[in-house]
């Protein structure tokens, strides 16, 4: 994507169609074509000081700290969801799989696989999205690269990142260090980015206001780290939810959990889709959430901590770990019964992310 | 969240479960069946066994659609897919139920097979308009609550003239499958849980049969106060001797059911003299096919399909589960090979099977050595 936009300034090709055009085969042959999809859709909406050394790499200057690095892949469909596109999540979602380390994210990088047929404007409105999620989050997308399939070997358009930030000494924030007794605390309401999704699937539309929660975590996290440097872990519960997460957690820290069913957060409008739906809500998508571990005497400032971000203000403790050689998830349901909360693979819900 | 949260209240379910427990008597056992794959999933969902005294046992009935499909059928509806080139429109529950040679809907997708999963028959009627050019085949399966949505999509294609659309007929009959359970005898039950959306078609006097046969039946709704206040009429309808049914969903449920609904079904389908169910045999008058004036749209005679009858895998217990004589954890493969995520045996599949509900919510870990509690 930095090759060669100001080489091919003295080009005399008409415009773009940026209305009505559509990407054909000629734009990722690497060829003229290519070069003014990159000029005029990309590398003006990225700009920053990396991208435009208009090589196939960006070079950084050294950082001094541990290195953090993440990547991830975008599929999510339909493209444009309410409170989010496929782009500004690209950009929320390796952001906060970076930043779920304690890390600040640095910078990111962004590949695009585009189908053939794709309108122009569709595309243009993805990238000025993801461009917006960069510049609020403060990570430029530094370097990408462009695809083109033919019609039928993608669908629209899939996006790959990868993140990288800087890891200040004494903090280690792993799976692997979560302690029996540990505060579980989420960030806030559940199942938002799922729900969303679901109501604008073909098929399946149904009148909601709920809006995905699609949000870059790395400022609530540093506020975090910096009152409480020794929590123990962060997870964004992505796929498969709260309820595929903990359970992944307690797989890795090789322990037992306990949540209170009434104490996890969740909007009525989405407790309602789920259950026309026949979901568990705590299996269902986030993309603007995350779960904390911490010692029990220290949840209560970090909520409170958390409660002062504006990505943090529902926080609460739902939970706690416990000593537990099956490492199972337990939840206390509203209705005084005790249950066990299985992994979800979430198969009802294909490309959420 | 109106109508709902009223009927999760634990505070009344501490109530009822204490005045059951009160009536039970000491001398007495109580084994009821919940026939519904729904009573099934919220009794799993709610820890609702825990919570009743030692004496009541619940048994899991055949009530669960993909539970009772006989592989056969999986292998129609696969064969549909990838020899005959349709689009198949199925219910998402239907995609893992294991077929022959471990392949399954989802891995005939995966293999080429045009196989969509719908929400409803209407998802399936567009599909039709949409693709003219191809052939879509509504993959049907249920008691009679699915079965008027199937009835009514046939009448539609027929008013617009969708020749490319047609229905692989698989909905059966639940008085069937209860008479199938009990003739076969080998179950001690005092009481069984009726269906209540089932019976919100039927009616409630579907099951006078059995009720005259001495057996107590009460129709419940599918929230865990339902359930409870059901089991405290099946107690007193065994303390008392007086075997009856009884309607315990008055909320939603008009004793007569719906006769719309049945004259959709009486217009466009008809009896099979036989079906095989999984778990309970070829039994007949039990299933019901497109009437012959709607021919046309019957996949099965469209595309000449067999039926070949295919045993369960070596070791499944799923015919003893539906019918309720084995528990879930006492199958050889639960957990062992087979769990939701890769079923072997169809109860296993759907969280309505008696398997996948008592996995899902890890009622097999309620038990047993070095269990602990919630702190």
């Amino acid at each position: 994507m930095n090759s060669h936009t100001d080489r091919n300034s003295h080009l005399s090709a008409r415009p773009l169609d940026l209305v009505n055009g559509r990407i054909d085969l000629t734009h990722g042959g690497g060829g003229r074509a290519m070069a003014q999809l990159i000029g005029e859709v990309f590398a003006g909406a990225f700009d920053n000081p990396y991208l435009a050394q208009g090589n196939d790499m960006a070079v950084m200057p050294p950082i001094g700290e541990r290195l953090v690095m993440s990547t991830d892949g975008y599929v999510v469909s339909p493209i444009f969801f309410p409170g989010g596109d496929i782009g500004s999540l690209a950009v929320h979602g390796t952001i906060n799989d970076v930043a779920m380390s304690g890390a600040r994210p640095l910078y990111l990088s962004a590949g695009f696989i585009l189908e053939e047929g794709l309108p122009l404007a569709d595309l243009r409105r993805i990238v000025e999205s993801m461009a917006n999620a960069a510049r609020e989050a403060g990570v430029p997308i530094v370097t990408g690269d462009t695809k083109v399939v033919e019609r039928g070997k993608a669908d629209g358009v899939f996006i790959t990142t990868a993140g990288v930030g800087a890891l200040r000494d004494g903090v280690h924030i792993a799976g692997d260090r979560i302690q029996p007794g540990d505060a579980i605390i989420v960030s806030g309401t559940i199942g938002d980015h799922g729900i969303a999704l679901l109501s604008k699937r073909e098929n399946l539309e149904f009148e909601t206001t709920i809006e995905s929660d699609s949000a870059p975590l790395h400022g609530l996290i540093a506020a975090m780290v910096d009152a409480e440097p020794d929590i123990h872990c962060l997870r964004d519960p992505t796929r498969g939810g709260l309820a595929s997460t903990l359970n992944e957690l307690a797989h890795q820290s090789g322990l037992g959990m306990v949540i209170d069913e009434d104490a996890v957060p969740i909007r009525p409008s989405v407790r309602g889709a789920c259950e026309l739906l026949g979901i568990d809500p705590l299996g269902v998508a986030n993309e603007g959430k995350l779960v904390a571990f911490c010692p029990r005497d220290k949840a209560e400032r970090l909520v409170s901590v958390m409660r002062a971000q504006p990505f943090g203000q529902d926080a609460t403790v739902i939970g706690h770990t416990q000593a537990d050689e099956r490492r199972l998830v337990w939840l206390k349901t509203a209705f005084g019964s005790e249950r066990v909360v299985e992994w979800f693979n979430g198969e009802q819900l294909p490309r959420i992310c | 969240m109106k109508f709902a949260s009223e009927f999760r209240d634990g505070k009344l379910a501490r109530k009822i479960t204490a005045t059951i427990a009160a009536e039970c008597r000491p001398d007495r056992q109580y084994s009821f069946m919940e026939f519904c794959g729904g009573h099934t999933h919220t009794i799993a969902r709610y820890g609702l066994e825990a919570m009743l005294p030692g004496s009541i046992r619940l048994v899991h009935g055949p009530g669960c659609p993909v539970c009772v499909l006989p592989v056969g059928r999986i292998d129609s509806a696969i064969e549909l897919a990838c020899d005959h080139g349709v689009i198949l429109c199925t219910y998402g529950d239907t995609m893992r139920v294991p077929g022959s040679h471990r392949l399954s809907l989802l891995k005939a997708k995966a293999a080429g097979g045009d196989i969509r999963m719908v929400w409803s028959t209407l998802d399936a009627l567009k599909i039709a308009r949409d693709n003219p050019g191809r052939d879509v085949v509504f993959f049907a399966i249920g008691f009679e609550t699915t079965t008027p949505p199937t009835a009514m999509a046939v009448k539609m294609a027929r008013a617009e003239g969708l020749k490319n659309f047609s229905i692989f007929c698989n909905h059966v009959l639940t008085p069937s499958a209860m008479r199938a359970v009990f003739e076969g005898g080998s179950l001690p039950l005092q009481g069984v849980i009726g269906p209540g959306h089932v019976s919100a078609v039927i009616g409630i006097d579907a099951y006078r049969e059995f009720s005259d046969e001495g057996m107590p039946v009460v129709v419940a709704g599918f929230e865990p106060l339902d359930l409870l206040q059901a089991i405290l009429m099946l107690v007193r309808q065994v303390n008392e001797d007086r075997p009856r049914v009884e309607n315990a969903y008055v909320r939603a449920l008009p004793a007569v059911g719906n006769e719309k609904a049945r004259g959709v079904i009486a217009e466009t389908m008809t009896l099979r003299k036989s079906f095989e169910w999984r778990g309970l045999g070829t039994l007949p008058d039990s299933a019901v096919r497109l009437a012959d004036d709607y021919a046309d749209f019957d996949a099965e005679r469209r595309f000449d399909l067999p039926y070949r009858t295919v045993p369960d895998p070596k070791s499944c217990a799923c015919a003893e589960v539906v019918r309720g004589i084995k528990h879930p954890q006492d199958c050889p493969l639960f957990g062992r090979g087979c769990t939701p995520d890769n079923p072997i045996g169809s109860c296993m599949v759907s969280s309505e099977g008696g398997c996948a509900a008592h996995w899902l919510y890890g009622r097999h870990n309620m038990a047993g050595k070095g269990q602990k509690e919630p702190a």
